[in-house]
């Protein structure tokens, strides 16, 4: 705070309400608020207080105290009502006049643009077409990443008949539903393994984000997508033979077109050896990979990694959802990737400046429609397969956004939502009450990774169950007929233009 | 036997484990007894032991040949056998801290509260099931198990 500042002292966001009653001053709520807005005073008027001014939100003391005495409230001070000016674009212009500064968060976008699988409504079988009991019947949830042959020719050897066509590298997965990019350094190693184990568990994969891959975690490679990203970090021979595959990052759903930034104090002993930086150095991923400025570069890189790991290995190319991700995303199919992931603007993100979050790229679910619907028109839509990823929910969206034409999605948020986070979007300051977000030595053994592996766990085995269940109500007995199949969804509350784009009819509209 | 065991990696040194033991041997196990009511408040009997970011609930091990029933010069200390838990009968004990020189693990504390001389330590809770520690404990840092 600014000297003569009393403006971020005393404008607080958040009250913690201590009922005293209750309280028995045990300090555990001192201890665990890793910004120390909880206070104990020992001269009178004695007892545990907070400094609201602290204060982020996060709820920890609160799921903690073990009186369950503590309510964390907004701070119901309004300034007077401005349908521009509110609260928030206020205290964002004071914060940033304090300091001069940009304005950092952490997470998705938060501001209040349309969200579309809200305005998707899906189909259900009723008398002519029967539909199916997942508890009786087996349904197929089964997906394979990776380019597909147009046509198989088959030949035959000593009376046998035997497949002619080379088959493309694949990547299996038991639910359709894999973990985004989080590296090492942004999440703690606890949260990586947790993440791997699950992956290994339910039979899907998890991608290491831009991180590297901690030497500890290169058990669980097939389980493992592994990025390289424009720092390059932790990229090696060793890196890209023990994953299942790369994905090439070329831009992130929360923040398209700029680069990371992990401060040089976050990058001890470990995180040092798994970037292969120096200890204390920062960790800067420039804005474009310096050696991609065209689709020709690009397909240099896939094969470069194709040509390194064998073409055993599918590639993926990682983009966000910009204004022009079709066209973008049949280069990128051209250039020989084998899976095509498309990040929305409401993706998370460890840190991103606050503008940048909020007002640049579009929403996944045109994206994807868009997409999808340019490589089908163009014929090369066997060619790779699409991850959908930034803002899915819950296992509705997940089939919204299979029928609109992705193969699979990343999930992120939902994960971390899984293990404790509670969305206070302070994951930049590398303080993360929950042990999430966070290398600090204190706060990263709260994240238990066992409790973490069984909560992931637990989520993606409910989410699977609600996948099938939508599918039996649809009749549909395997994800693969449910793909692209927007003759399943029907949209309401939107205008012509927006149902032209997602390729659906509006609710009311037969077949 | 079954011990509670410590999991240092994962203790977040919140000391609720501390706070649970306290209520467990108050009067009528409640918190609010415990904490505002009671006179005097319970000692925890088992202390979380923090180095920087080490940390960990130091239990009575409960050790096979227990140094502090050797060391005990009243007998105070003692065990009815392999497969039960040291305790103390802290109307024999008469103050020596004989024993809290002996234990290897720092397990046993002094207990001088309003006026009383006694050792004081874990008794793995006989009322409960699961250890109110290890109940209490929101990181799983502490187990309960035969090993
Ligand atoms: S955790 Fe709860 S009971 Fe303990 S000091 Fe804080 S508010 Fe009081
Ligand atoms: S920052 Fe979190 S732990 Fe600290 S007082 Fe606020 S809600 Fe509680
Ligand atoms: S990960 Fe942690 S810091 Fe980030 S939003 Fe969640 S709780 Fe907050
Ligand atoms: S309750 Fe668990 S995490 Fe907390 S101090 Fe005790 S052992 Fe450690
Ligand atoms: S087992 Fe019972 S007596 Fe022993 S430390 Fe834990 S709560 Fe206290």
């Amino acid at each position: 705070m600014a000297v003569g500042d009393t403006r971020s002292s005393n404008f607080f966001d958040f009250i913690v309400d201590r009922d005293t009653e209750r309280c028995i001053e045990c300090l555990v709520c001192i201890q665990q608020c890793p910004y120390d807005a909880n206070i104990h005073r020992t001269v009178e008027p004695k007892g545990v207080v907070s400094d609201f001014a602290k204060c982020t939100g996060c709820h920890r003391c609160e799921a903690i105290c073990p009186t369950g005495c503590i309510t964390i409230r907004r701070n119901p001070s309004q300034f007077r009502e401005h349908d521009i000016w509110t609260d928030w674009h206020i205290k964002n212009l004071y914060k940033q006049t304090a300091t001069g500064g940009v304005l950092l968060t952490g997470s998705g976008n938060d501001y209040e643009y349309p969200i579309y699988w809200d305005h998707i409504l899906l189909d259900a079988c009723q008398v002519t077409n029967p539909s199916i009991d997942p508890l009786r019947e087996p349904m197929e949830l089964r997906t394979y990443l990776g380019s597909k042959p147009d046509k198989l020719e088959f030949e035959e050897k000593e009376g046998k008949i035997e497949l002619k066509t080379e088959l493309a590298p694949q990547l299996v997965l038991e639910v359709p539903v894999l973990f985004s990019a989080m590296s090492y350094g942004a999440i703690n190693l606890n949260l990586c393994e947790a993440l791997a184990r699950t992956a290994e568990a339910m039979g899907t994969l998890y991608n290491t984000g831009e991180g590297g891959l901690h030497k500890r975690l290169y058990r669980y490679g097939k389980n493992t997508i592994v990025q390289v990203a424009s720092g390059r970090f932790g990229v090696d021979i060793d890196y890209l033979s023990v994953a299942a595959a790369a994905e090439i990052k070329i831009g992130q759903g929360a923040k398209p077109g700029i680069g990371g930034h992990l401060p040089g104090e976050k990058v001890g002993e470990d995180v040092s050896k798994t970037r292969m930086i120096p200890i204390g150095t920062d960790a800067l991923s420039p804005a474009p990979q310096h050696d991609i400025y065209s689709i020709e570069d690009l397909k240099q890189l896939i094969f470069a990694i194709k040509e390194a790991t064998n073409y055993e290995k599918p590639v993926s190319v990682k983009i966000a959802a910009v204004h022009n991700s079709a066209a973008i995303a049949s280069g990128i199919v051209r250039a020989g990737a084998d899976i095509v992931a498309i990040d929305g603007f409401r993706g998370g993100t460890g840190a991103a400046p606050t503008m940048i979050r909020n007002n640049v790229g579009i929403p996944i679910e045109l994206a994807l429609a868009s997409v999808d619907q340019r490589l089908r028109d163009e014929g090369i839509r066997s060619h790779a397969s699409i991850i959908a990823a930034g803002g899915f929910r819950n296992s509705a969206d997940v089939v919204k956004a299979i029928a609109l034409g992705a193969d699979a999605v990343y999930i992120a948020t939902p994960a971390l939502i899984a293990v404790g986070c509670t969305m206070c979007q302070k994951c930049y300051t590398g303080k993360c009450p929950w042990g999430i977000t966070t290398n600090d030595p204190y706060l990263a053994k709260r994240l238990n990774p066992d409790i973490a592996t069984e909560q992931l766990i637990n989520l993606l085995r409910a989410w699977s169950r609600e996948i099938k269940e939508f599918m039996g109500a649809m009749g549909i007995n395997a994800i693969e007929s449910l793909r692209g199949n927007r003759e399943r969804l029907r949209g309401v509350n939107l205008t012509e233009r927006e149902l032209g784009i997602l390729g659906i009819k509006h609710a009311g509209e037969s077949w | 036997m079954k011990r509670v065991y410590p999991k240092e990696e994962v203790c977040m040194a919140c000391r609720l484990c501390e706070i649970a033991c306290i209520v467990e041997h108050s009067e009528y196990k409640d918190i609010f007894w415990a904490f505002r009511s009671e006179k005097p408040r319970q000692l925890p009997k088992t202390k979380v032991e923090e180095l920087g970011p080490l940390s960990f609930s130091a239990n009575c091990r409960h050790c096979k040949e227990p140094a502090c029933i050797e060391a005990c010069i009243t007998g105070a200390l003692y065990r009815t056998d392999e497969e039960h838990p040291v305790l103390i009968d802290k109307d024999r004990c008469v103050a020596c801290w004989m024993c809290i020189m002996a234990c290897p693990y720092g397990s046993i504390n002094r207990d001088e509260r309003n006026g009383t001389r006694h050792s004081t330590k874990c008794d793995l809770c006989p009322d409960k099931e699961i250890p109110a520690c290890v109940k209490a404990c929101p990181n799983r840092a502490l187990i309960y198990e035969e090993r």
